[in-house]
């Protein structure tokens, strides 16, 4: 595993790019086409492409590479490139295992390579880029990884058959050789791997029985998980080149506002100061190390014009959604049965900004020169960075090199280029290669926050009290507009916005769901956070299909059940978690448990949290089962620990995130008042997995989305309060005013982050 | 000019001496291993050893390390309490992104040898200090059982060649 190759990520070792551009005098180079301008439909391809030999001269001239993910080189080495980039979802374990069952070889001796950005070879089908989110990864690359390894195989056995004068049915592989049982004759990949690469492209490969699967579903440890224990992981904070400097930097602290003026005469008294970089928006300190940088950058001098969000708040965003949703112009996402007839009920939902907050705050290393831009980057979206460095440095995009890093966390947040920008504009003015890194603080108050919603929820119910009509009038600002905007619908929808409300679960004939669109102000950015769509919807949704259940006197459970009747992997899920649950048992006083299920992703889910909340109002996590339906199951090991980190993220940010705009900028800034679940209020989480051969679904941000709503309900069960707001309001919960006054002093204790021995 | 002893080797770190440790090893003797992820001692991805007492480096300026040897993720398989956490770790396949899940090392390792047989309070009390954006504190949890006592208390991960990498 010490090998596992990280082209380009440290020059020292083995063939970077960057060396390898200059051994080929930039002469041969990645074409980038960026989606926007591609007319043809992005799709992987397991074939040889045209740009498949570019591709791998660049890549160590491998003998044979059938396609743009198998290398393998005459001594028997066997490289796979992963087309998507890893931030903890295990999608390297997984992408690498539909590889090696295909091809034949064990994992134990594959090296694991980031792919390049390349937007023809790698942009994959849902998505139409070279992009990791949204929980596509394993259901955009599931088949055709299979078929990728599947081609290299093919072609390894006909060289080998050819040379031995047999059929090449009468062959078969297994550790990197190809066999031939009946003369006892056997070949290495290495020793084909020449001849292998002469022979045409096979019209059509034999795909595994799923049932010979070696590798596919069993519990296989991650890949990556010897460098992260050990420290050796590089992630791009670690980048280090020689005669860098690092810099830190400070965004105008008003969201639009710009940089007037800058004195650093008290700077230049910091031993490691380097100097300061000006941006429009923005200051940046540098140093000879970042503690040099951050000591700098705070001794500065520095005037902003504010600019026109000085007085912007969220409580005035808030007024202008409530405003808009009962007055402003919908786009009808979805319609369906009959128009609504009769006094409905309704329910009035509210979700907040949230921040990111990945562990390894937004940073990124840029070295420019007159001929090249090089960005050491951990990011989802390689191809915008180079995007991003041909425009900023007025270079052709194939002089613009991106070292792809391992994600130190992102949850959505590396679906940004921003600080990739900020660090090109940056490194464009200083002739030696610069890091930059963000505190925490500008980390937080500088994020590309998951939007505001402000939702009205109707419905009519039959006799017994079902669900016969469903409303949602959403209203909020669109993430797609400014990150993909030709993904709008033809009448302006933003379908992330609307995503799980506008098909349900449940068997309802009649529905009407319809987005009332938020214009934000100059400078106030949003973006895709760790469940997109449903994380937003679900939770409106299900704690809605919750007040109903109560309202018709009903069990949760039951009621949920009563109205799946067409939904058989859904009634499954719920099935699965009541029954491990103990639902119905009885529990103490102030403890409940709260159920939510859905589909997204293509997957299907069913949470049953359990909560006791105290006199205080305060929330204790007791327990959570999940049931989970993600059709064939590529590693157990990862689905757990998606659906485990998945909800945990889900839960934490419920119970204490709000990214609150005050002057016109976020008001928190680091993890003592933007709080993160810590393991002391980490409940047992038990994750129960369907097993089938469905078509595969996304993981990632799953257990996210079904966090808060199941959290909701469990409080509702506890109190007898339903809350409709997020985060959760613990001053609601309180049963005395009394026992909140006492609850402040223990809050702040919970809440310092200092649990541990010290 | 400030003598360290980190790992075992000695480093002569030429800066001021309010430079917290943590941009001491990471920028000026280039053991990246040990992470930055608040500043503020918030969130313990920083977590090293200082004579085998866990500190967080990113607020400790390097003045005040003095003579105690300073040991990070680098080196913590190099002893008995290290080696059985990193090998639980693996055992059940603890981390996600990984980028705290140095700084979770270094706090279990502490744990572990003041506490041979730790109860989940004593886990909650010892790791609370530790973020895991990723929350991967269920495994966590497992893991540090499993380290400190032989108990297996969550499925086991196969390793692709084997198992042998986990020595």
């Amino acid at each position: 595993m010490r090998a596992l190759a990280q082209r380009g990520l440290a020059p020292r070792e083995g063939v970077s790019r960057r060396q390898a551009l200059k051994a080929t005098g930039l002469a041969i180079a990645f074409v980038w086409t960026g989606v926007l301008s591609k007319a043809a439909r992005a799709e992987l391809s397991a074939r040889h492409q045209p740009q498949d030999t570019a591709a791998a001269a660049l890549d160590g001239h491998p003998a044979f590479a059938p396609n743009a993910f198998v290398r393998i080189d005459t001594d028997g080495s066997v490289r796979l490139v992963m087309p998507n980039v890893e931030m903890g979802q295990a999608i390297y374990t997984g992408s690498a295992m539909l590889l090696a069952e295909e091809l034949g070889v064990g994992l134990g001796h594959v090296k694991i390579e980031h792919a390049p950005p390349n937007g023809v070879l790698y942009a994959q089908a849902i998505l139409q880029e070279q992009v990791t989110g949204g929980s596509t990864s394993t259901r955009a690359t599931y088949t055709v990884l299979r078929e990728a390894g599947a081609v290299a195989r093919t072609l390894l056995v006909s060289a080998a058959a050819a040379r031995w004068n047999v059929d090449p049915s009468t062959c078969t592989v297994a550790d990197g050789r190809v066999l031939h049982a009946p003369s006892g004759r056997q070949l290495g990949y290495g020793a084909l791997a020449d001849a292998a690469a002469k022979l045409p492209m096979p019209d059509k490969v034999k795909l595994k029985d799923p049932k010979d699967f070696t590798l596919v579903g069993k519990r296989l440890r991650r890949l990556d998980s010897d460098d992260k224990v050990t420290g050796r992981t590089q992630f791009a904070i670690d980048v280090r080149l020689p005669g860098m400097k690092v810099a830190t930097v400070r965004a105008c602290p008003t969201l639009g506002g710009t940089l007037v003026s800058v004195d650093d005469k008290a700077a230049r008294a910091i031993p490691g100061y380097v100097g300061f970089i000006r941006l429009p928006d923005a200051v940046a300190a540098v140093g000879e190390h970042y503690w040099a940088a951050k000591q700098g950058l705070e001794a500065l001098d520095v005037e902003w014009n504010p600019g026109p969000n000085a007085t912007l708040t969220t409580r005035k965003l808030r007024e202008t959604m409530a405003r808009l949703s009962a007055t402003g112009k919908p786009i009808v996402a979805r319609e369906v049965g009959t128009a609504l007839v009769g006094a409905p009920i309704e329910a009035t939902y509210q979700l907040p900004m949230l921040a990111h907050a990945p562990m390894e705050p937004m940073n990124a290393t840029v070295h420019v020169t007159p001929a090249l831009c090089e960005i050491w980057v951990g990011t989802q979206v390689p191809t915008r960075c180079v995007a991003v460095g041909a425009e900023i440095c007025g270079l052709p995009p194939e002089r613009v090199v991106v070292h792809g890093e391992y994600l130190g966390g992102s949850f959505g947040r590396r679906l940004e280029v921003d600080m990739v920008e900020q660090a090109v504009a940056l490194a464009r003015q200083v002739p030696y290669p610069l890091k930059v890194v963000w505190a925490r603080e500008e980390d937080i108050r500088r994020d590309i926050v998951r939007p505001m919603y402000h939702d009205k929820v109707t419905a009519i119910v039959d006799a017994e009290g079902r669900l016969a009509w469903f409303g949602d009038r959403i209203c909020g600002a669109s993430v797609l507009d400014r990150w993909l905007p030709v993904a709008l619908r033809k009448d302006g929808l933003d379908p992330d916005a609307t995503e799980c409300a506008d098909h349900l679960p449940y068997d309802v004939r009649n529905l009407k769901v319809e987005w009332v669109r938020l214009t934000l102000p100059p400078g106030v950015r949003i973006g895709w956070w760790r469940g997109v769509g449903p994380n937003h919807n679900m939770y409106v949704v299900e704690s809605f299909v919750d007040e109903l259940a109560y309202r018709a006197s009903q069990d949760p459970v039951a009621y949920r059940r009563g109205m799946l009747q067409h939904n058989a992997r859904t009634r499954g899920v719920l099935d699965l978690a009541v029954a491990k649950s103990g639902w119905g048992q009885a529990l103490p006083a102030r403890c409940g448990r709260g159920v939510a299920l859905g589909d997204a992703f293509g997957s299907h889910v069913c949470a049953i949290v359990e909560v006791e909340v105290s006199p205080q109002g305060e929330v204790l996590l007791r327990r959570v089962v999940v049931a989970v339906d993600c059709g064939v199951v590529i590693n157990i090991s990862s689905v757990e620990a998606q659906m485990q980190g998945g909800i945990l993220f889900g839960l934490g940010a419920a119970l204490f995130n709000d990214a609150t705009l005050e002057n016109g900028g976020i008001r928190q800034s680091n993890f003592h008042d933007y709080r993160s679940l810590r393991i002391n209020e980490t409940p047992p989480v038990e994750i129960h997995t369907v097993m089938n051969e469905e078509a595969p679904g996304g993981l990632g941000e799953l257990g996210t989305s079904i966090a808060a709503p199941a959290l909701n309900n469990a409080i509702f069960a506890a109190t007898g309060v339903r809350l409709r707001e997020l985060p959760i309001d613990r001053a609601r919960l309180a049963q005395r005013k009394s026992a909140l006054e006492s609850l402040l002093g223990s809050d702040e204790r919970r809440g310092d982050g200092r649990g541990g021995r010290t | 000019m400030f003598d360290l002893v980190v790992n075992g080797t000695s480093h002569a770190a030429d800066v001021a001496g309010d430079v917290p440790l943590l941009w001491v090893l990471r920028d000026a003797i280039g053991l990246t291993g040990t992470k930055f992820g608040c500043g503020i001692a918030q969130c313990g991805a920083c977590t090293v050893h200082l004579d085998g007492q866990p500190v967080r480096s990113c607020v400790l300026p390097v003045s005040a390390v003095g003579t105690r040897a300073v040991t990070t993720i680098e080196a913590i398989g190099e002893t008995l309490a290290g080696k059985a956490v990193q090998r639980a770790w693996l055992d059940v396949d603890v981390v996600q992104c990984g980028y705290c899940q140095s700084g979770q090392i270094m706090s279990a390792v502490a744990l572990i040898r003041r506490v041979p047989n730790p109860t989940d309070d004593d886990i909650d009390l010892a790791m609370a200090g530790n973020i895991c954006r990723c929350a991967t504190y269920v495994r966590i949890r497992g893991a540090i059982k499993q380290a400190a006592t032989g108990q297996v208390v969550l499925p086991q991960t196969i390793a692709a060649d084997g198992g042998e990498q986990a020595s």
